[in-house]
């Protein structure tokens, strides 16, 4: 049984990172209907940042709001000067141009940084918790609650807010929001230096369990992704469950099945609740008028 | 096609109008002065941590032999190009190398993939080629013109059984990466266990980009009756292994490393829980550490030295490797007094006792490598940095 635990703690561990990835696609899809893969680089410059200025001396904290500063400034400028230029463009050609972001960001920090993997010290220490047999490392309580706290933010945020109103009535109808007012090109702004924020804040967070480097991003946003497509993409809850079912899938599949297929079993799964509920688990049925 | 054969025309009427002209008067003479030594290298791309120190050593060295009147009475040219990891691209610049640069020798390919789609090239023109890749396969079966400097998987997985037998210890746990270094390890290690007496009573793997193996750990935890675990691996895979096996109180039981992690950022990822691992490494990394009558300690303390002062960056085994190569060509060269290929390719064979910082090289037309296990140290980590463990423990 100590085993059970400790599989369960391992999976709810990745899988709270897998569900903060795909909580950054939420915020832009909601928003605009694109799928920002740059969001995994996001998640590398929270880490990749917070480790320099911290190796700098500055002291953590200051050096992980420095990071999420960046992330968000370059968020920001991601929207400015990439997509905002390309609207009226289809979803797909937006993608597309967040996929070239991506490659980009991922060059920029090879030279700006370093090729190294690196790491972050963890927030209250290494020594591990024990519970119920198994043992926990602090670090992923620190993610756990990170992820409770931003779902929960996003949550208000979207459904409290005038402004998170603003961006729900965005994503439902670009044309119809302008015309009751609603800026809707300040709103994708937003989206996207929020998206940001959030995959800066999960890179720091994830950095001292999963250590980081210049390329980091890639399959976390992959994983994100699945996260984000099996729990419903633009559902924040969706994410969140997504991400943590995956990581219980992979850590499952790892301990009772076989580690070699554990990939294999995760995506097999996601597959078919795809097939059987193609909106995802917690996705809002799309219905087109035609 | 017509655009290439056009090209291709144009190639050959310059070729004949070129002797015509004044220039022409200069080029054979010059020709007579150098040597043509070419590399192909990853220095970008994902192995551009094996390929950017090896160019940044090939140069260094090429300067350094050039100061000093270059070989057999010939400066040395150096013609590099970067392949970004691509075996495709190796391919074609090694064509180059041969049809255009018409260099005498090669000394490079990263990785064994970039080695091996070159390695028909080299055989085909009779061009002498030493590889840095790290595979057995590109010396085994033995090719006439393909030698390496790189100790071997294989090599690694012997060392560390000799060091489990020593111990008495017959079972043994692995977890391997999935990526192309662990599997290849993970293999011969499975290969060679029978030889040592060594039992694998539990496998587990992992991807390279994984971020968690506490579940892989604790299944191997729950096996009954293993003495040590192996961790063949690369990059952060083996520090994350490190980490969650301290994590799940694991360290009673001895964990090993591969050489693929011989290198001072391990220790810096894994922290504390990197304390007693033990790895099989060059001596590179640990040539302060040597005693003074090492063989090899000049060698690699020189090496280290003379890098670290011009690249500015920690030294590397793989920028070790390049060095080896060059001079392994550089002196059958010497000894063959010619820059002939297939003098040069006979001189290489005859390397006998030659001290790089791999190990010591002494091949033969049966052994295209001439390592043997004593090109490994046995290194333990102690308070934070690389201890030598003495013979037999």
């Amino acid at each position: 049984m100590p085993e059970f635990f400790q599989f369960l703690v391992s999976g709810l561990t990745i899988g709270a990172v897998y569900a903060l990835v795909a909580l950054g696609f939420t915020l832009v899809y909601n928003a605009s209907d694109v799928v920002n893969f740059a969001q995994g680089e996001f998640v590398m410059l929270g880490g990749m940042v917070t480790v320099f200025a911290h190796a700098a001396g500055v002291p953590l904290p200051l050096a992980a709001l420095v990071a999420v500063i960046v992330s968000v400034v370059l968020g920001l400028s991601l929207y400015w000067l990439a997509i905002a230029p390309a609207r009226g463009a289809s979803a797909v050609s937006l993608i597309i141009i967040t996929i070239g972001a991506s490659i980009l960001l991922r060059g920029a920090a090879q030279i700006v940084f370093d090729k190294q993997f690196h790491k972050l010290p963890a927030f209250s220490g290494d020594t591990p918790v024990q519970m119920l047999g198994a043992a926990v490392q602090p670090q992923s309580f620190w993610v756990i609650g990170g992820t409770a706290v931003m779902v929960l933010l996003l949550y208000v945020f979207l459904e409290r807010t005038l402004l998170g109103k603003a961006v729900l009535a965005t994503s439902a109808n670009r044309f119809a929001a302008r015309l009751v007012g609603i800026n809707t090109t300040t709103i994708m702004a937003l989206a996207f230096g929020g998206s940001a924020a959030i995959g800066g804040v999960a890179g720091i967070l994830i950095t001292p369990i999963t250590l980081t480097s210049y390329d980091v991003g890639t399959l976390l946003a992959l994983k994100g992704f699945a996260a984000a497509m099996l729990g419903g993409m633009g559902n924040p809850l969706g994410a969140v469950a997504g991400g943590l079912l995956l990581g219980l899938l992979e850590a499952f599949g790892a301990g009772y099945i076989s580690s070699t297929y554990k990939d294999a079993f995760a995506f097999i799964v996601i597959l078919a609740v795809l097939f059987a509920a193609p909106q995802g688990l917690f996705g809002r049925r799309t219905i087109e008028r035609v | 096609m017509t655009c290439h054969s056009h090209f291709k025309s144009l190639a050959i009427a310059a070729a004949v109008a070129l002797p015509l002209s004044g220039l022409s008067i200069y080029s054979p003479a010059l020709a007579q002065q150098t040597v043509k030594i070419g590399s192909v290298l990853s220095v970008t791309g994902p192995a551009s941590f094996l390929g950017e120190p090896e160019d940044k050593t090939l140069r260094m060295y090429v300067d350094k032999i050039n100061a000093v009147g270059g070989v057999a009475g010939k400066k040395i040219e150096l013609v590099i190009y970067d392949d970004g990891g691509d075996a495709n691209k190796a391919r074609t610049f090694a064509t180059r190398l041969i049809e255009d640069d018409k260099v005498a020798a090669m000394v490079g390919g990263s990785t064994t993939g970039t080695t091996m789609a070159m390695i028909p090239v080299f055989e085909e023109a009779q061009v002498p080629f030493i590889s840095l890749a790290g595979a057995i396969e590109v010396v085994d079966p033995v090719r006439k013109f393909i030698f390496k400097t790189p100790h071997t998987d294989k090599m690694a997985c012997e060392k560390i059984f000799e060091n489990l037998k020593q111990r008495n210890f017959t079972k043994v746990a692995m977890i391997s990466g999935t990526d192309g270094f662990g599997a290849s390890m993970r293999a011969q290690c499975v290969k060679v266990a029978p030889t040592y007496g060594v039992q694998i009573v539990a496998e587990e793997t992992y991807g390279p980009r994984d971020s968690d193996m506490t579940a892989q750990l604790t299944k191997i935890k729950g096996v009954a009756g293993v003495q040590a675990v192996v961790n063949p691996g690369f990059g952060q895979g083996p520090a994350i292994v490190t980490r969650n096996y301290a994590q799940l109180g694991m360290s009673a039981t001895p964990l090993y490393q591969s050489h693929g992690v011989a290198s001072k950022s391990f220790i810096e990822l894994a922290g504390p829980a990197a304390e007693g691992v033990r790895l099989p490494a060059a001596a590179l990394l640990v040539g302060d550490k040597l005693p003074d009558g090492d063989p090899q300690k000049k060698v690699v303390v020189d090496y280290k030295q003379t890098f670290e002062a011009t690249a500015k960056q920690p030294v590397s085994t793989f920028g070790g490797h390049a060095y080896d190569g060059l001079y392994i060509m550089v002196e059958a060269m010497k000894r063959a007094n010619s820059t002939d290929a297939k003098k040069v390719r006979d001189e290489i064979e005859k390397t006998k006792g030659f001290v790089g910082t791999g190990g010591i090289v002494t091949m033969s037309p049966t052994d295209h490598l001439g390592l043997d296990l004593s090109a490994f140290r046995m290194l333990e980590v102690k308070g934070g940095d690389w201890t030598l463990l003495p013979p037999g423990t």
